[in-house]
């Protein structure tokens, strides 16, 4: 039965993580936007409770893991669920109504920790179990084009030893590990790219640099070498095999269970614009009349309108994205979709709202212009629109990468 | 109603001792004096054919609804649908099956009516026989009253809406415009107005009727309308011009927003009522659809007349199913345009290579797809809304307006994707281009 509203079972869920965005984070935004590359310490106590509520159960599987697709689940398959992805994009929206880069600093909730719970097996889950895990994908000479990266890992007895260089490492410096990719055959292609965790201090790792940045300024983004890194070879994620007819659909699943996120980031900080907006705009005596088409209301009240007739689309689609996901239904489309539209939406709104709002939206008095930074990279990091396009494009259109570059 | 022709020319613009000289000019042109004197030199003869007739004071001949039923009685309503504790995008079973038959309906018949429809600027019979024949009619009215719906159908009516818009828009709306007065009367109508009115519907000569909601004029405002209805000793009066009404001219009864007392309201008029006039109101698309103009001049309708509250109540929530309705019409209209455009793109060469290869090509068809899928998405949640009971104004509201703005895109998108191709009736989607653009603007018609 067609319903899409927040399912029954998430809605404590969803007051909880508002509750936590609205007095534990908002109260941080401006400190750890001004003070960069300072460690936000107040979201250790935060990540135990988050800790503590996942064990109890109450946060009904949300978070960086879970995204994991269950596929061993042995419940009736005709009946419709709401799961861990539902859970984990209405905690994400909330969380990042209330600040996007203090998410993203979140210990045990990176980026890394949701490829692990989507590709390693039962050893390896439960071996880096409570360990901070971020992700290290680009290199300075590959962005989009992750099949040609240059990071190389080799066998030798029961290690792998990797060589090269990684950049816009989210939470790189202070995760406990980071899940690198990179490839066993430079002349196999996509089929040879692996994931592998590196722990914090192996030698040959060093943190670089950490990168000065246009928003998510609480959120350390670092520049990693490897130099002859050795990490033992049960830290290899998923198969060790090349295999050419699975190619980079393994690597390529984890982008299934996390965009939606990334699309989630985009939901809840264009949220938080929308809100605030919607207030300034009441006290200055416009309030949107929803019987009314925009252009029988003030500029202002039907750009407002149009925004958040975007900003909804882009929910829509995100929760259409996790809805699948818990269904064990293919979501790549959806999932491209959401990241896409959630991605553009999120600049559309935020920006739109500091327009709307003139020098208060611009001034650091208020988080409006904040958000306008945050949001950008929404739009970019775990795929950009232009990628997202292109696999939408793919996919509806039945194009190979080789007939649609 | 004078109409004067102004060929679309602000009223600031004055002409210059030159362009009096070209208007003199165009007369010459025009005059059968150069043939004569065989001056004319393969100059064409400029001819304009007013589509546009005059007011029929006569509309279509009503059946005489005879009246029927208890005065004062509230009557038999749709129980709301329970609400589910799921996010859920699966159809019941039930719509299930009513779509699949839609679909094929939309695919096999409507479609291939469709491009004739559109130049005739009216539904061919058989297509709406099929319709009526189907129960399409009756998707809005309660089991009790001889209709299909066992609870609150604005889901149903959306999904229906949706499918068979995507073989035509323009005949989808005449199809379904029987079926947004039945639903009205279903929803607001008192047990008398029930009775005397929906066994009409229930039967196998479905009447046609339509729902007037929009008027003409820039800014018209659909919670203030222009046409007035005034409390008299045995009723009322209504006096204005609706516009954009479907098969207006061959409906024998109509449902006519009016302001009363300065608030909205909804009117059932029949169409042998005195002062009522038509007259067909051919537009840029929705052909198929018959659109026309109502003149209501000092029409004298009874004390039970008055469709739903006083209040604006009843008015307003039929606004707002009937974009509902527009909504999914655009939706069904823009999914349309995407599988027509999809293997064409793939299809078509240039460069040595299927255009679909290209980015700036493949990448409008992606958006394409976002945009629908969002549309689709707002418009289902809703009616999802609007079919449990909980309040669907912001819902509905944003699927409007993105439904509006996207919906627009798309067919702007469709025909350029075609290139020339895509300008020339050859291809369905100029048609969609010109339907898509009435989303944004019209007010009643349908409803669900």
């Amino acid at each position: 039965m067609i319903s899409l509203e927040i399912p029954r079972k998430h809605r404590d869920l969803v007051a909880q993580a508002h509750q936590v965005a609205l007095t534990l984070l908002r109260p941080l935004s401006r400190r750890y936007d001004r003070a960069e590359h300072a460690y936000p310490v107040e979201l250790d106590m935060l990540a135990a409770m988050v800790d503590g509520l996942a064990a109890s159960g109450a946060s009904e599987g949300a978070g960086a893991h879970g995204v994991r697709r269950d596929t061993d689940r042995d419940t009736d398959r005709s009946t419709v669920r709401n799961g861990p992805h539902m859970a984990s994009v209405l905690s994400v929206v909330e969380m990042c109504w209330g600040d996007t880069a203090l998410l993203l600093s979140m210990p045990r909730q990176g980026l890394g920790n949701s490829a692990i719970a989507s590709v390693a097996d039962a050893e390896q889950r439960e071996r880096l179990a409570g360990s901070w895990a971020a992700m290290a994908i680009t290199e300075p000479g590959i962005g989009s084009d992750s099949a040609n990266l240059a990071t190389t890992a080799v066998r030798d007895g029961d290690e792998y030893v990797l060589n090269g260089e990684k950049i816009y490492v989210t939470a790189g410096e202070r995760a406990d590990s980071v899940v690198v990719w990179a490839t066993l055959d430079r002349s196999r292609g996509r089929a040879a790219i692996k994931s592998f965790v590196v722990p914090k201090g192996t030698p040959g790792m060093t943190v670089d640099r950490l990168e000065h940045k246009l928003g998510i300024r609480a959120s350390d983004t670092a520049a990693i070498s490897f130099s002859d890194c050795r990490i033992p070879a049960a830290n290899l994620l998923g198969s060790p095999d090349i295999d050419d007819t699975q190619g980079f659909a393994g690597a390529m699943a984890t982008f299934d269970n996390t965009r939606p996120l990334v699309a989630a980031m985009a939901v809840g900080c264009a949220r938080a614009s929308l809100d605030l907006t919607r207030e300034l705009l009441a006290d200055a005596g416009v309030v949107v009349d929803h019987d009314r088409p925009g252009r029988l209301q003030s500029a202002a009240a039907a750009t407002f309108l149009r925004l958040e007739a975007d900003w909804e689309g882009a929910r829509l689609l995100m929760m259409e994205a996790a809805w699948l996901a818990d269904n064990d239904r293919p979501n790549s489309l959806q999932a491209s979709m959401a990241k896409a539209k959630a991605g553009r939406v999120g600049s559309d709104v935020t920006l739109g709202c500091v327009e709307l709002a003139g020098s208060a939206g611009y001034g650091e008095d208020e988080l409006l212009e904040k958000w306008a930074r945050d949001s950008k990279i929404l739009d970019i990091f775990e795929g950009t629109q232009q990628i997202q396009q292109l696999i939408v494009a793919r996919r509806v259109l039945g194009l190979s990468s080789s007939e649609l570059k | 109603m004078t109409t004067r022709h102004r060929y679309g020319v602000p009223r600031a613009e004055r002409r210059t001792p030159l362009g009096h000289a070209m208007a003199a000019m165009g007369a010459l042109a025009r005059s059968d004096v150069l043939d004569r004197v065989g001056i004319r030199r393969g100059v064409e003869r400029a001819v304009f054919t007013g589509t546009r007739s005059g007011f029929r004071t006569a509309t279509a001949v009503s059946r005489g609804f005879a009246r029927r039923g208890g005065a004062d009685r509230a009557g038999t309503r749709a129980r709301p649908v329970d609400p589910t504790r799921l996010f859920d995008l699966t159809p019941t079973e039930d719509q299930q099956q009513l779509l699949a038959v839609v679909t094929e309906l939309a695919a096999e018949l409507v479609r291939p009516a469709a491009a004739a429809a559109d130049d005739a600027c009216a539904a061919p019979a058989e297509v709406l026989a099929a319709c009526d024949e189907l129960g399409l009619s009756l998707l809005g009215v309660p089991e009790a009253l001889g209709g299909i719906a066992e609870e609150r159908s604005a889901v149903t009516g959306t999904l229906v809406a949706e499918a068979l818009a995507h073989g035509d828009m323009g005949l989808a709306v005449a199809a379904l415009a029987p079926g947004a007065v039945a639903t009205a009367l279903s929803l607001w109508g008192t047990d008398r107005q029930q009775q005397t009115y929906l066994a009409a519907f229930t039967g196998a000569d479905v009447p046609v009727a339509a729902l007037a909601l929009t008027e003409t004029g820039a800014l018209f405002d659909a919670l203030q309308p222009g046409t007035t209805a005034v409390r008299t000793d045995d009723g009322f009066r209504l006096d204005g011009v609706k516009s954009m009404v479907p098969r207006g001219c061959d409906a024998e009864l109509f449902v006519v927003g009016a302001s009363l007392d300065g608030r909205p309201a909804l009117f059932l008029v029949e169409s042998s009522q005195e002062g009522l006039g038509v007259r067909a109101d051919p537009s840029m698309g929705l052909r198929a659809a018959g659109l026309s103009s109502l003149r209501l001049d000092g029409v004298a309708v009874g004390p039970d007349a008055l469709l739903g509250d006083d209040g604006g109540a009843a008015y307003v929530e039929c606004l707002r199913l009937s974009r509902l309705a527009w909504c999914a019409l655009a939706v069904g209209t823009g999914q349309a345009v995407l599988d027509h455009v999809t293997p064409y793109v793939k299809e078509r060469q240039a460069f040595g290579e299927p255009i679909a290869h290209r980015q700036a090509v493949a990448f409008m068809v992606a958006d394409m797809a976002i945009e629908i899928e969002a549309m689709r998405l707002l418009t289902w949640r809703a009616a999802s809304r609007a079919s449990t009971g909980a309040g669907f104004a912001r819902e509905v509201a944003l699927a409007r307006q993105l439904c509006a703005d996207k919906g627009m895109r798309i067919g702007l998108d469709g025909v350029q994707l075609l290139g020339g191709h895509g300008f020339v009736k050859d291809h369905p989607v100029e048609r969609w281009y010109r339907d898509l653009r009435a989303v944004a603007l019209v007010e009643g018609g349908v409803l669900v």
